[in-house]
């Protein structure tokens, strides 16, 4: 039980420290790195979660595939450090404002989840307490196969249109 | 372990990931941290399916993997794009409307 | 703390550490005797002797070439990114002995009575076995790509590039002849589905699945030797055109980690095939509880093939290996897919 808690910390700390320094620095590719560490700590958050079918997805998916291909751009273009080029210096006024912006934007969104987490009842239950977990691939096959059998059906369209789409937005123009 | 750890998990990570959005000027950290927030989501979706002893959290999650390896595809393939023209990933250097 | 200093006494525990020392030091030897076994099954092709000066018969060759990695001297190219150039074949090699974490490679045993209860002959009883190994083995692919980064050479990005397409190109191919697998079997978890090919049938045919499903255990061997990038898919360090491939700049026990996540992938990749086609511990002649000889023994002839396959075939063309991939590998193994569905549904396989 402390154990359970213990790993709680662990994961959501590897998963929050791989987000902040997603963004917290300016080499892409060490971004795309720390995100995948971050996934993993979801990964093993989804563990303790008794979803182990989702943990290993998360991997597979993520880590696997989307992750690769980030990092097989960011090597392809040789991306520039962020904030190194020409035309980043050129609008030394127009520059610091939206970022600000942002991050008081950003603070607000903060905000407002602490503010509506504060007034939902019920968060002091714990998640294993009322219900067993379902964790069969079988039954999750079973609900996926024949509940959301419609919603399955359209994800393969979605599928077919970001390749169809990707593909014809990254060939080269003869022109 | 409370629900409400993981829902609070969940909103750091949105607040993370929407910080990115905001602050950072590389459309490919852009993106990361547009996966950042569906994996926020993700997470208490898993949380709540555990809670309610059902499976449809989980499912969920998957529909929203789906989401995100077509919004990688089409993104990353706009991206290679627009680097050909601007030789930048700043999303500043992407303002005309035509070039 | 007595209570930690209790559980770290059980039998289970020990049990269990045990094992995974022996599965750790053994993937390590593996490695070593994969190496011997590689020079001296080319000498034999070749009509050469092969290594023959250290210890008797050339035996302890991988020794004397551990010993001189060692102390070679360790460079690293002046613009490389020094902390992905030191990661990258540390997250190889990671990545390659966790993958054998969820492999069994015998039957359930007492160890002679000492244990309370029969515990399985491996490291970690997943249920979704198949999807961890998957899963690991596709972080492989982090090493080599980022190691062809960070290297910051010409040859090294254009093996590590060369080798993320390969392996994802592969996996897909990989991952519908493992569904056929899981799917006849009606089991995640690596050790059901070797139970489930136990038996025979007319009395002496092995109810092995890749006698169920050649065509998949084809595609599955084909997709596993282009994981590990072995010849006749070696690209990512094709020698003739690109020096080593994602390895170039690498030297030493850096080089050696590499080295040694190769071999360890081969063997993984031979384990893995034996528990999935080639009915794992279940054999004739040797009892249940001394199975794992029979996994060792179908180990070393898939392994075997490996190397034979490696000194006879020549490399693919670069954009023939993607145009199998795609164009033949794939369409085989997801027709095989539908029909072995079909066969599931309809003859209950």
């Amino acid at each position: 039980m402390v154990f359970d808690h213990l790993l709680f910390y662990v994961f959501g700390a590897v998963s929050v420290l791989g987000s902040l320094l997603v963004i917290g620095q300016r080499n892409p590719i060490y971004s795309v790195l720390a995100l995948i560490v971050a996934f993993f700590g979801l990964s093993g958050l989804y563990v303790l979660l008794e979803a182990p079918f989702v943990a290993v997805v998360q991997i597979i998916i993520y880590a696997g595939a989307i992750m690769v291909l980030f990092l097989f751009v960011v090597m392809l273009l040789n991306v520039p450090r962020e904030g190194a080029s020409e035309w980043d210096r050129a609008h030394p006024f127009y520059r610091p404002w939206p970022p600000r912006i942002g991050a008081l934007l950003a603070l607000l969104l903060a905000a407002q989840l602490a503010w509506a987490l504060s007034r939902t009842p019920g968060l002091g239950i714990g998640v294993a307490d009322q219900r067993p977990a379902v964790s069969s691939v079988a039954e999750l096959g079973r609900v996926l196969f024949t509940d959301y059998m419609f919603a399955f059906e359209v994800t393969s369209i979605l599928i077919i249109v970001a390749m169809v789409g990707a593909v014809t937005l990254a060939r080269k123009r003869e022109d | 372990m409370p629900i409400g750890y993981y829902l609070a998990l969940s909103g750091l990570l949105f607040a993370i990931g929407s910080a990115g959005v905001f602050l950072r000027r590389n459309i490919i950290t852009l993106l990361l941290s547009v996966e950042i927030m569906l994996n926020a989501v993700n997470l208490a979706f898993v949380a709540f399916g555990r809670q309610f002893g059902t499976v449809d959290g989980q499912i969920i999650t998957f529909f929203v993997m789906t989401v995100a390896a077509a919004e990688a595809a089409v993104g990353l393939a706009l991206v290679i794009g627009l680097f050909r023209h601007r030789e930048s990933l700043n999303p500043e250097a992407f303002t005309s409307l035509k070039w | 703390m007595a209570g930690i200093l209790d559980w770290l006494t059980t039998p289970q525990t020990i049990f269990f550490l045990a094992v995974t020392m022996v599965v750790f030091v053994s993937l390590q030897l593996s490695a070593a005797v994969m190496v011997y076994a590689e020079r001296k099954v080319s000498a034999f092709m070749q009509q050469r002797y092969g290594p023959y000066l250290v210890g008797p018969r050339g035996l302890l060759q991988p020794i004397a070439d551990i010993v001189k990695l060692m102390f070679k001297e360790e460079l690293k190219p002046k613009a490389a990114d020094t902390l992905l150039f030191a990661a990258a074949p540390v997250i190889s090699a990671i990545a390659a002995i966790t993958a054998f974490a969820p492999v069994p490679f015998g039957a359930s045993t007492t160890f002679f009575g000492l244990l309370p209860e029969p515990m399985p002959l491996m490291v970690a009883d997943i249920n979704v076995a198949v999807l961890v190994i998957f899963a690991v083995t596709s972080m492989g692919v982090y090493g080599i790509v980022l190691a062809g980064w960070s290297s910051n050479s010409k040859y090294s990005l254009l093996g590590g590039l060369r080798s993320s397409a390969q392996m994802i190109s592969y996996e897909l191919a990989y991952g519908m002849a493992l569904a056929t697998v899981v799917m006849i079997a009606g089991s995640l978890s690596l050790r059901e589905i070797v139970d489930s090919q136990s038996g025979y049938w007319f009395g002496f045919i092995p109810r092995w699945f890749a006698f169920i499903n050649p065509i998949s255990f084809f595609v599955f061997t084909v997709a596993g030797i282009a994981e590990t990038n072995r010849a006749p898919f070696d690209f990512p360090e094709a020698e003739q055109e690109l020096v080593a491939g994602y390895h170039t700049e690498y030297s030493s026990m850096r080089f050696a980690l590499f080295f040694l996540a190769e071999y360890i992938n081969m063997v993984t990749v031979a384990a893995v095939a034996v528990n999935l086609f080639l009915g794992g511990w279940h054999g004739p002649f040797i009892p249940e509880a001394y199975g794992w000889v029979w996994f060792l023994i179908k180990l070393a002839a898939l392994c075997f093939g490996y190397l034979w396959l490696r000194w006879t075939l020549p490399r693919f063309r670069y954009d023939q290996l993607m145009a199998f991939g795609w164009k033949v590998l794939l369409p085989a193994a997801t027709v095989n897919l539908l029909l072995s569905a079909a066969g599931v549904l309809y003859f209950g396989l």
